[in-house]
């Protein structure tokens, strides 16, 4: 469970934990309820002349999916599921009659929650409710992901059965900004399934609405050696720091923050979050001549074995000294070196050459502000504002700061007004005295 | 769990036993363990081969990932078959990538071989795979795409039918690492863009092309109108107040560029159309900061048509300009660099892609678009420029 005292509720190596069989609904027989020959003849309640289509291919086909859903639904009866069995199959005819039509059948809008909450779960109705009643709500649940969507079997079991007993058994893995999310159930259910959610699995909901969104993170020191500092532990402190701006929306608009290892990106802080915190180092990049030897003598392959394309022996004057957008960079035939101080650690060294460059060892994070889409000023990549911290737990430093923004924007930021927009209404000059910056 | 219409939940008691704002489920949990021993110690990584990742650390251990491409909209039924898969050969683990790939950790590269096998050779009756391996290393990985006419209610165009349509044609590109750099693609069903169309190294947008309809009678019931003025970025919107004396607004035409924003903001102003809505084509986007800083995506195309349900005129022109970058672009080098390099305007000429006045910016700094320079290169387009004004 999220909640302290239960982060080893689903831990298998841990005594005592939570299994799937402790919380099942479903038992074997009724998840294995049909055979790949029914699956081959199955014909829906609509016929889906159009969709069919997108069953051919060798792309993962959503619609071969839904169809699979639509026929186990059918097969465990309205007796043994809490809203319309036959939910996939009118979603399947909804969208076929999109197709048919070229416009969504999705109404305007839908405002639905749970007690306590102001967001999480957004609202949706079909426009076509006599035609396709079992489908009439639609509600979309945002769970909020483990980091880096880890996950054991136990608990994803758990997850499927909440979302095929109480909603549609469709979801999306994952939403855009990072939450599972559950696809489609109807109002008298969101109640059950927030307790189950939380009494169960141990996990809360997610972020919509003018508030702090679900925070997200690269997988980091889980599984990459280029990651600066913990963005896993990082984004889980954070978001339990920030709950109640999580749950209840007390913003002028959305806030998200993001949670980079490194300037490589791999969670897109920099262009989809409104406080991108992306790791970094002040030291040396630290070299291993051997490797970088090994690299020139053809005996690593270049960037971690990434290029299949027939590019000749490595030359790594072409490919990395020249390349270098600093120029900071010599290789005199026997020994690389770098000029530290000239070098903007934009990773594309130790990309090439993972086995022969590390990042340095003095590391901590950038703080970027203002990314976002389009609407309503034009899109905005986050500005580079606050240069290096450390990011030791608890973070209190980096907590500070973000209570020192939402203070000012939440009094400053007009209705429906990003921070990016703010900024560029008030002037980087003036959030920067915000902020205490010289 | 709970079982019955309410559960554990007493609507009597609606605030008894609620648990609230737990937050997520504390992440070391569901690690595999050989990573939870190895947490920061990490040395270096390699791409065996298209699909498979081997991580190495200063332990001396070694992890092996299979990664899987997922249509992101899921089943239970597909989620239940990736648990058995995750049962079977890593001890119940499993991930999801930020580009909605699936990972498959473990740490023993035969069994990740084995696994390998066994994911593309897993299909669905009707005969595309469920799983199948690659995504890694200089090729193209999953489209990070939006919801669509699935569940979405602005879109102007569908997302898991262009997206399906679009991998398809790319499916070599997932499975190999052929290209000259990384090449993403995401797709957003309108210009709200939620996830990443805006640095794509391709990306695909819903666009509308028709103003809203007004419903007069209805606005000033169900839409705050000042909300529905301050929606606009191009101030199309006024107040208006009908013979009837029913408040309400009028949108001029002129100035609109069916952005929907106001739509977003009140029911009454639809503007969803078969005909108008279609996708426009954007590139040279990229978000890392690797030798280049980040780039917005720019529009190549301005509209072409939801031809459902395969969208032929879509997928034709991705397949094209990935065919010419492949072909062109330098070692390293991402789309927008190499756009960058060569010129804009040999970038038309190369993939055959006629450039209009669509694709110039007229939105407020727009002029800091414009070339200001004499440093252009002659193509057909500067030809006909020339001619057009009698200088030739």
């Amino acid at each position: 469970m999220g909640a302290e005292g239960q982060e080893h509720l689903w831990d298998k190596e841990v005594k005592g934990h939570r299994t799937y069989n402790d919380i099942r609904i479903f038992t074997d027989e009724q998840l294995k309820n049909y055979t790949e020959e029914e699956l081959k003849n199955f014909k829906g309640k609509h016929a889906t002349p159009m969709l069919d289509e997108l069953e051919k291919g060798p792309w993962p086909s959503f619609v071969s999916d839904i169809k699979r859903e639509a026929l186990h639904r059918n097969k465990l009866g309205q007796d043994n599921l809490q809203i319309p069995a036959e939910i996939c199959d009118d979603l399947l005819g909804i969208v076929e009659l999109s197709y048919r039509d070229g416009e969504t059948h999705w109404k305007h809008g839908g405002i639905v929650g749970v007690l306590g909450y102001g967001g999480g779960v957004v609202g949706r109705y079909n426009d076509q409710q006599a035609q396709f009643p079992n489908i009439a709500h639609f509600h979309t649940y945002r769970v909020n992901q483990p980091g880096a969507k880890f996950y054991t079997t136990d608990w994803l079991r758990g997850f499927c059965d909440i979302c095929e007993y109480r909603g549609s058994g469709m979801t999306n893995l994952h939403g855009s900004t990072g939450d599972l999310v559950m696809l489609g159930t109807f109002t008298d259910q969101l109640e059950p399934i927030f307790f189950d959610l939380t009494h169960d699995l141990g996990v809360d909901i997610g972020g919509s609405g003018g508030n702090l969104r679900t925070p997200s993170d690269c997988i980091g020191k889980a599984r990459c050696e280029f990651a600066c500092y913990d963005t896993m532990d990082m984004c889980y402190e954070m978001t339990m720091t920030f709950q109640d701006e999580l749950h209840r929306p007390a913003f002028p608009y959305k806030f998200k923050f993001k949670f980079d290892g490194c300037p490589n990106c791999c969670v897109g802080s920099i262009a989809r979050s409104d406080m991108a915190y992306i790791g970094t180092w002040k030291d040396d990049i630290r070299i291993n001549q051997d490797a970088v030897k090994a690299y020139v003598g053809g005996e690593i392959p270049r960037n971690g074995g990434a290029v299949q394309a027939n590019w000749g022996p490595f030359n790594i004057q072409e490919e990395i000294i020249d390349k270098c957008p600093t120029e900071c960079m010599n290789w005199d035939g026997k020994k690389l070196s770098i000029n530290n101080p000239e070098c903007n650690r934009c990773m594309h060294c130790i990309d090439a050459m993972p086995e022969a460059l590390r990042v340095g060892a003095d590391q901590g994070l950038s703080i970027l502000f203002g990314a976002k889409a389009p609407i309503l000023e034009g899109a905005q990549l986050a500005v580079m504002t606050i240069p290096f911290m450390y990011a030791k737990k608890p973070y209190d430093s980096i907590k500070n700061l973000v209570r020192k923004v939402f203070d000012w924007w939440i009094e400053e930021g007009k209705n429906r007004e990003r921070i990016g927009e703010t900024i560029q209404r008030v002037t980087l000059k003036t959030f920067c005295e915000v902020l205490g910056i010289p | 769990m709970s079982k019955g219409k309410l559960g554990y939940f007493d609507p009597k008691k609606p605030q008894e036993n609620r648990i609230t704002d737990i937050g997520p489920n504390r992440f070391e949990q569901m690690m595999p363990p050989v990573l939870r021993k190895n947490y920061g110690k990490w040395l270096s990584h390699r791409i065996l081969e298209p699909g498979l990742l081997m991580h190495v650390s200063e332990t001396g251990d070694k992890v092996y990932t299979v990664r899987a491409a997922a249509p992101r909209t899921l089943s239970v039924e597909y989620i239940r078959e990736v648990c058995s898969i995750a049962d079977k050969f890593c001890n119940g683990y499993v991930r999801w990538t930020t580009r909605n790939n699936i990972e498959f950790i473990m740490d023993n590269e035969k069994a990740a071989r084995d696994l390998k096998k066994e994911l593309d050779s897993t299909k669905y009756p009707a005969g595309s795979y469920k799983f199948p391996t690659g995504g890694t290393g200089f090729g193209i990985t999953s489209i990070v795409h939006t919801q669509g006419w699935i569940h979405c209610h602005t879109p102007a165009t569908d997302a898991s039918g262009p997206v399906k349509a679009t991998a398809d044609v790319l499916f070599d590109y997932f499975k190999s690492m052929k290209l000259p750099a990384k090449l993403r693609i995401a797709l957003a069903c309108c210009l709200n863009m939620c996830g990443a169309v805006h640095c794509s190294d391709i990306a695909l947008l819903g666009y509308h092309r028709k103003p809203p309809t007004i419903d007069h009678e209805v606005l000033g019931k169900v839409c705050e109108i000042p909300l529905v003025i301050a929606a606009c970025p191009l101030y199309a919107i006024k107040p208006y107040t009908t013979p009837e004396g029913t408040k309400s607004v009028t949108v001029n035409q002129e100035k609109c560029m069916y952005c929907g924003n106001c739509y977003t903001m009140c029911m009454a102003l639809p503007l969803a159309d078969a005909e108008g809505d279609g996708i426009a084509i954007l590139v040279g986007g990229k978000i890392s900061n690797r030798i280049t800083t980040p780039k917005f995506s720019k529009v190549i195309i301005p509209w072409l048509p939801n031809n459902r349900p395969r969208w032929p005129e879509v997928t034709n022109v991705v397949k094209k300009i990935v065919e010419v970058y492949a072909k062109d672009a330098n070692k390293y080098e991402r789309l927008g660099d190499w756009a960058g390099r060569i010129g804009w305007e040999k970038f038309f000429e190369k993939t055959g892609i006629p450039f209009t006045e669509k694709s110039m910016d007229d939105y407020r700094l727009a002029v800091d678009t414009f070339r200001t320079t004499t440093q252009f290169k002659f193509t057909e387009h500067a030809w006909a420029v020339s001619k057009a004004v009698g200088g030739i």
